[in-house]
């Protein structure tokens, strides 16, 4: 009797700790999920009083239309670039701090602290500055490269180029939280592993990587990657100020195209369609992610 | 054979090691003793090649090392953690050291290793000798799993195995027991001797248990504050120890150490049944008494007021007051009937007698303690 009453106690206690968070996920993140999926079906237009069912016509149009897949093969062609580079160069720029702060801990706290600048900073403003640095006559990046006589090139106004320089924009903002994840990783890597390696035969810092290094960056490199590929799947925020998906829809990504499908044409039906595909994206990506790497990566 | 000569080192400020000299025979047992932070390890370290020393030459079998990596100076190494690698399976950790110096680095890449002959030759010699190692550790049931898996005693193994594998010139264990339990440290304690017998290899041995350094080792270095105080066999360690400290850190139980005052060769009451024999004897002495080298005997020479026992199976703890406010711990036979607290006992030396030492310094006194009244019962 005491016993059931206790635990009924301690079931309360953990609702108490659990309930608000979990109410306020379902109403204000699943409920509203739902009924953007039920408007991904219709043609509802925001402030419309009717609206008609519609099948998948909006998915249809999505990966039909010219411009729908545009948005789509963009927003792959952005992740599948910024993800790798930006997980490469900030490995290669934490395992570089982390040794530094062997011998100067200071150094290693600037340099830190230079890499991290762009995570902190609010990124509309810092586009801004990247559209300075990219103008194609005024701006710092062609001047720089005119100076070694190589022409400048129209970083943001090349329908082939954009992407790519929205790309390179991508990675310089996720390289340094990368590399923040990636060095507390690096410092939880016990030191007698390397010690081992060492008497083991690896005498040079590669092998040392590939024995000790990597392997038990593992767990870190999984994390790193499903938060890199979220990031860069939900790109908004450089092509909203920069480009406005152009020219000519060239830089036109997902979520871009959901907020001027739903919040410019108020075309909330479609709008909706493209968010469920986004939402499928990812779920896809880090189901898989998680699937495939985390048995290998844990090792048990 | 392994020497190490006037080693120095520095930690940014803090110098760890100062003039440390020692040299390990061919064939060797050397546990280098001492408490936390004596710079056993940093040597054992420096040794491997993992540290460097700021000052003083490493040579193993006479040929100077201090400037190689670990890797070239070809000596195995067991870490108190075992350091086994989590990611590969117990054959692979034993294959590693193998391959990294059989193979070459196009031949270990991932999948080229499949492909090529040469590589696959050599990846079945190993694969081999692994399973050997592995029998004669009788891990061979563990070959496929993970470090994770294994009990600290299985890890114990197989870290063994992967300093086995390769047959290196020296074996250095950076107190491989202190992590396992104590059934099992008293059982590894055996095999480790057992493999020093089999492999005939030059052990180095880094402790800060007293009783393994002198249950395993033929010679021990007794480190204190970064330099070595004493090298000797556990019996002349424990005998003949060197300074007030050793004399301290060795031995089952604590050691009495009574500091008093000498007039020449006389002690003060509760010592004046003992001269002290010997020249040079500073005025301010420490008596340095083993719990099992007292007894009572109604014709002892030490009166003393029993102030409480505590027993212990075979034998029991007991504690004195004697005159001074001096405390003394005795061991005794508990099969016999013991004495009562409250009552007073005369005590007396049983043999080899007490050690002296220095106040001020702390060495030992070339000198012993004869008893007045029964010359019988003390052999110094």
């Amino acid at each position: 009797m005491t016993l059931s009453r206790r635990k009924f106690r301690e079931a309360l206690f953990d609702i108490q700790l659990a309930g608000p968070a979990t109410l306020a996920m379902l109403v204000l993140i699943f409920v509203p999920a739902f009924f953007v999926g039920v408007l991904s079906f219709t043609d509802y237009l925001f402030g419309a009083a009717t609206f008609n069912w519609v099948g998948f016509d909006n998915y249809l149009t999505l990966f039909g239309d010219e411009t729908g897949r545009r948005a789509v093969i963009n927003t792959l062609i952005y992740v599948a670039v910024v993800m790798p580079t930006s997980i490469v160069l900030s490995l290669a720029a934490a395992v570089g701090v982390h040794s530094v702060s062997g011998w100067s801990m200071g150094t290693a706290n600037v340099l830190r602290t230079a890499y991290f600048m762009p995570v902190v900073a609010t990124l509309v403003a810092m586009a801004t500055v990247w559209q300075m640095l990219l103008h194609p006559s005024l701006g710092l990046v062609n001047q720089a490269l005119g100076m070694i006589n190589i022409s400048g090139l129209q970083w943001l106004s090349d329908r082939g180029l954009v992407l790519y320089t929205l790309a390179g924009i991508g990675v310089w903002e996720t390289v340094g939280y990368n590399m923040v994840l990636f060095m507390a990783g690096l410092v939880a890597i016990p030191k007698h592993l390397y010690d081992a390696a060492k008497i083991d035969g690896a005498n040079h810092g590669w092998e040392r990587f590939w024995i000790v290094t990597w392997p038990m960056l593992g767990p870190t490199t999984l994390f790193v990657l499903v938060v890199t590929a979220t990031k860069s799947f939900r790109v908004f925020e450089t092509v909203a100020t920069l480009t406005n998906g152009g020219p000519g829809f060239s830089s036109d990504v997902l979520v871009f195209a959901m907020y001027r499908e739903g919040f410019v044409y108020f075309k909330a039906g479609y709008s909706g369609a493209i968010t469920m595909v986004f939402f499928f994206f990812v779920l896809a990506l880090t189901l898989t992610q998680l699937r495939i790497v985390e048995k290998k990566v844990h090792y048990r | 054979m392994i020497q190490i000569d006037k080693l120095g080192k520095f930690f940014n400020k803090n110098e760890v090691l100062k003039d440390v000299s020692l040299t390990m025979p061919e064939g060797s047992f050397t546990a280098l003793l001492g408490p936390s932070g004596c710079g056993k390890s940093t040597t054992l370290r420096i040794i491997a090649g993992l540290e460097q020393p700021t000052t003083g030459l490493v040579k193993i079998n006479n040929r100077n090392v201090t400037e190689l990596t670990a890797a070239e100076r070809n000596i195995a190494m067991v870490f108190q953690s075992y350091a086994l690698y989590p990611h590969m399976t117990v054959q692979e950790n034993i294959i590693l050291p193998l391959s990294m110096r059989s193979m070459t680095r196009l031949q270990r890449m991932p999948i080229l290793d499949r492909l090529l002959p040469s590589a696959r030759a050599q990846a079945a010699k190993n694969v081999a000798k692994a399973n050997e190692i592995a029998e004669m550790l009788e891990i061979s049931a563990l070959l496929d799993r993970k470090p994770s898996e294994l009990s600290g005693g299985q890890m114990q193994r197989v870290a063994v195995g992967r300093a086995l594998v390769r047959d290196p010139v020296a074996f250095l264990l950076d107190e491989p027991l202190s992590n396992l339990d104590a059934k099992l440290r008293t059982q590894m304690r055996s095999e480790i001797v057992d493999l020093h017998k089999r492999t005939g290899r030059t052990f180095v041995y880094v402790t800060h248990d007293q009783d393994e350094a002198m249950s395993m080792s033929d010679r021990i270095a007794v480190f204190m504050h970064g330099k070595i105080v004493q090298v000797a066999t556990p019996r002349e360690l424990f005998s003949n120890p060197a300074t007030r400290e050793v004399a301290a850190f060795v031995g089952d139980r604590p050691i009495n150490m009574i500091e008093l005052d000498a007039e020449g060769s006389n002690l003060p009451s509760p010592f004046d049944g003992f001269a002290i024999d010997g020249k040079k004897i500073p005025q301010r002495i420490v008596l340095g008494i083993r719990p099992e080298t007292l007894e009572v005997n109604k014709n002892g020479t030490i009166p003393a007021f029993l102030e409480r026992i505590e027993y212990l199976g075979s034998e029991a703890m007991v504690t004195f007051k004697l005159d001074g406010n001096i405390t003394l711990r005795v061991a005794i036979d508990a099969s016999d009937e013991l004495p009562q607290p409250g009552e007073r006992i005369n005590l007396a030396l049983k043999h080899s007698a007490a050690h002296l030492f220095d106040v001020e310094t702390g060495n030992r006194l070339n000198a012993k303690l004869v008893s007045r009244t029964q010359p019988s019962a003390v052999k110094a």
